[in-house]
């Protein structure tokens, strides 16, 4: 296990240098010129190029991407263009607000999905297996846009069940605002999720130890949910972890909608402003997070699967 | 397939085809495909629904009545014939942002599988790399960067999205190298070259297919929240994207035919592909073959 560990840890080295290279890239090279678009569209030569020899952009290209990394390392990203906050800061401010839409809404989803699937796997074929997995179809062809649209007309604007947008900082206040994004939250996962665990469901009911434990007369009940379940668990915990990264960017669809102050919803903002810095800091910090919980997911994959370990 | 299949009995292609055919749902699925592909086409030649850019600023935000189907938006255009043009530009974005994701996919992960080694390591590195940033942020990324419009977006989602087509393709590939025919190929002189695409890749064209029309899909739901965030199409194209993030100041005013028709045309659509695919998954799988 321990070669294992420091041999996929090792393997992270190539990948962060592979995602911050792409990043570097992506908004220093071939985003055009980062000093003109600090500068705005009516400033003058000398304005552009004082403000690059301001941001570092006259060195080689080698130097502005240690520059790049060095910003990384100390969680220093500079300012925002249209707010002039500090980056870190309107980070860190906006992780609360976005895990209380997002943890509840998966939590919940969750809850709804893995028995309804372990279920609908038991119930392969049958008539209601068949309408269930039509619904569900059903489901994911509609665009996330829609179910947000029609939740919020309907919902807050038309019948006045929820307020329409807005935010309350205080714990016990912003329930209120989150109730219904983590509705909406949780209908348009229902589709995709259930197509999925029913998928890892059924498969799992094919396997041997599953006729085993049938021939030597345990319940259906004790199968599914001893048996089954628990050998399911692996692929549903490898989701989870691999979640958790989108939990912390919350929805940038749901908070722009809601104004809910979170991180999805200052990405929107910084897009519509064009702020690079933000956007170029939010993209680099989600992306090492997301490295981070891929290592932490096929780490546990290997404690519960001695299997992976070997290969 | 190999000529030593074919003695044998039916093609897999043949044998998925007459599958098909006996699913009711799939024949239905793929006729739906091809009407849009055809009303696509009608859109794009002019010759149904011309009325799609016509302003008439007297009749703006028209209920639906029997002039226009689906009411008028702002303009006063008709929403019907927008929706209808709409086709065209998600069909574009389907068909080249999925064809060029494939096509980068199948290309890097035919080119890793069969050769192994360094190539294998760098392509695997690489596509690692991408998969490390999370879709829709990277997404985004891309199409800011390379700002909005057709062109951008068609080539934001094929440069952004081949990595699960490159990891299938690679993964067939190393399972298909090592096998007698491929030996057989080479024994008789074929090239790397030869043995690549004529004789291996047409051996994994169905998972390719399949893999395709996920990509087609998903690229048509990118279509939308790329318009919602300001990275869609031109202004004044018509696109389902833009009539539904447009719907975040109509609904308020009432206005719902919009968001309905661009919903209800899009939600055929990608209902139709997604089952279909599911009918030429369960047709080619090789478990499931002579049940």
């Amino acid at each position: 296990m321990l070669k294992y560990t420091i041999r996929r840890i090792l393997y992270v080295i190539p990948i962060l240098f592979g995602v911050t290279l792409v990043c570097f890239l992506l908004f220093n090279v071939a985003g055009g010129d980062p000093a003109a678009q600090a500068a705005g569209k009516y400033a003058t030569v000398e304005q552009i190029e004082s403000i690059r020899a301001e941001l570092g952009l006259n060195q080689p290209i080698y130097l502005q991407y240690l520059d790049y990394l060095k910003q990384i390392l100390t969680f220093d990203f500079g300012r925002s263009w249209s707010t002039k906050q500090k980056i870190s800061e309107m980070f860190w401010s906006g992780v609360g607000p976005s895990l209380s839409v997002t943890v509840p809404g998966f939590l919940i989803t969750l809850m709804i999905t893995i028995p309804l699937s372990l279920v609908l796997g038991y119930l392969r074929d049958s008539f209601i297996d068949r309408t269930a997995m039509v619904v569900c179809l059903a489901l994911i062809s509609i665009s996330s846009l829609v179910y947000i649209l029609a939740g919020q007309y309907f919902l807050a604007y038309l019948w006045g069940m929820f307020p329409i947008s807005g935010w309350d900082s205080s714990w016990t206040g912003r329930w209120e605002y989150t109730t219904l994004p983590i509705l909406i939250m949780v209908v348009l996962s229902l589709g995709g999720q259930i197509l999925f665990f029913r998928t890892i469901f059924i498969e799992e009911l094919s396997k041997d130890y599953v006729r085993t434990a049938r021939a030597k007369g345990l319940s259906n009940k004790k199968v599914l949910t001893k048996h089954i379940l628990r050998n399911a668990l692996i692929p549903i915990i490898t989701l989870v972890v691999l979640q958790v990264p989108f939990l912390i960017l919350g929805s940038l669809l749901l908070e722009s909608f809601f104004g809910i102050p979170g991180l999805g919803g200052l990405l929107v903002t910084a897009i519509n402003n064009a702020d690079f810095p933000v956007i170029k800091a939010m993209i680099v910090i989600l992306t090492i997070l997301y490295t981070t919980f891929n290592l932490i997911s096929d780490l546990l994959y290997a404690v519960v699967d001695p299997k992976v370990r070997l290969q | 397939m190999t000529s030593a299949q074919n003695t044998q009995g039916r093609s897999l292609w043949a044998d998925a085809i007459r599958k098909i055919k006996k699913n009711r749902i799939a024949v239905v699925s793929f006729w739906i495909i091809i009407a849009y592909i055809g009303l696509a086409a009608l859109c794009a030649m002019d010759l149904v629904f011309t009325s799609y850019s016509l302003v008439d600023n007297t009749i703006p935000y028209q209920a639906p009545s029997s002039a226009h189907w689906f009411g008028t938006d702002l303009f006063g255009r008709d929403v019907l014939a927008r929706a209808a043009h709409g086709t065209v530009t998600s069909l574009i974005v389907g068909f080249v942002g999925a064809g060029l994701s494939v096509l980068i996919g199948t290309l890097l992960g035919a080119l890793a599988g069969y050769f192994g080694g360094l190539v294998d390591e760098l392509i695997t590195w690489f596509y690692s790399t991408l998969d490390n940033i999370p879709y829709i942020l990277l997404l985004v990324a891309f199409s800011f960067v390379s700002g909005p419009g057709l062109k951008t977006l068609c080539l934001a989602i094929g440069l952004t999205s081949w990595v699960g087509h490159c990891r299938l393709v690679r993964s067939e590939f190393i399972k298909q190298r090592g096998q007698e025919y491929v030996q057989g190929a080479f024994s008789m002189g074929a090239s790397h070259a030869r043995r690549i695409f004529v004789h291996i890749l047409p051996n994994t064209l169905h998972l390719i297919l399949i893999s395709f029309s996920l990509g087609f899909v998903s690229a048509i739901k990118s279509e939308v929240i790329l318009s919602y965030l300001g990275l869609g199409v031109e202004p004044g194209t018509p696109s389902w994207g833009m009539m539904i993030s447009d719907a975040k100041l109509e609904l308020s005013r009432g206005v719902w035919w919009g968001l309905a028709a661009a919903t209800v045309f899009m939600f055929f659509l990608v209902l139709a592909f997604t089952l279909f695919n599911d009918a030429v998954r369960d047709a080619t799988d090789p478990k499931l073959r002579d049940k």
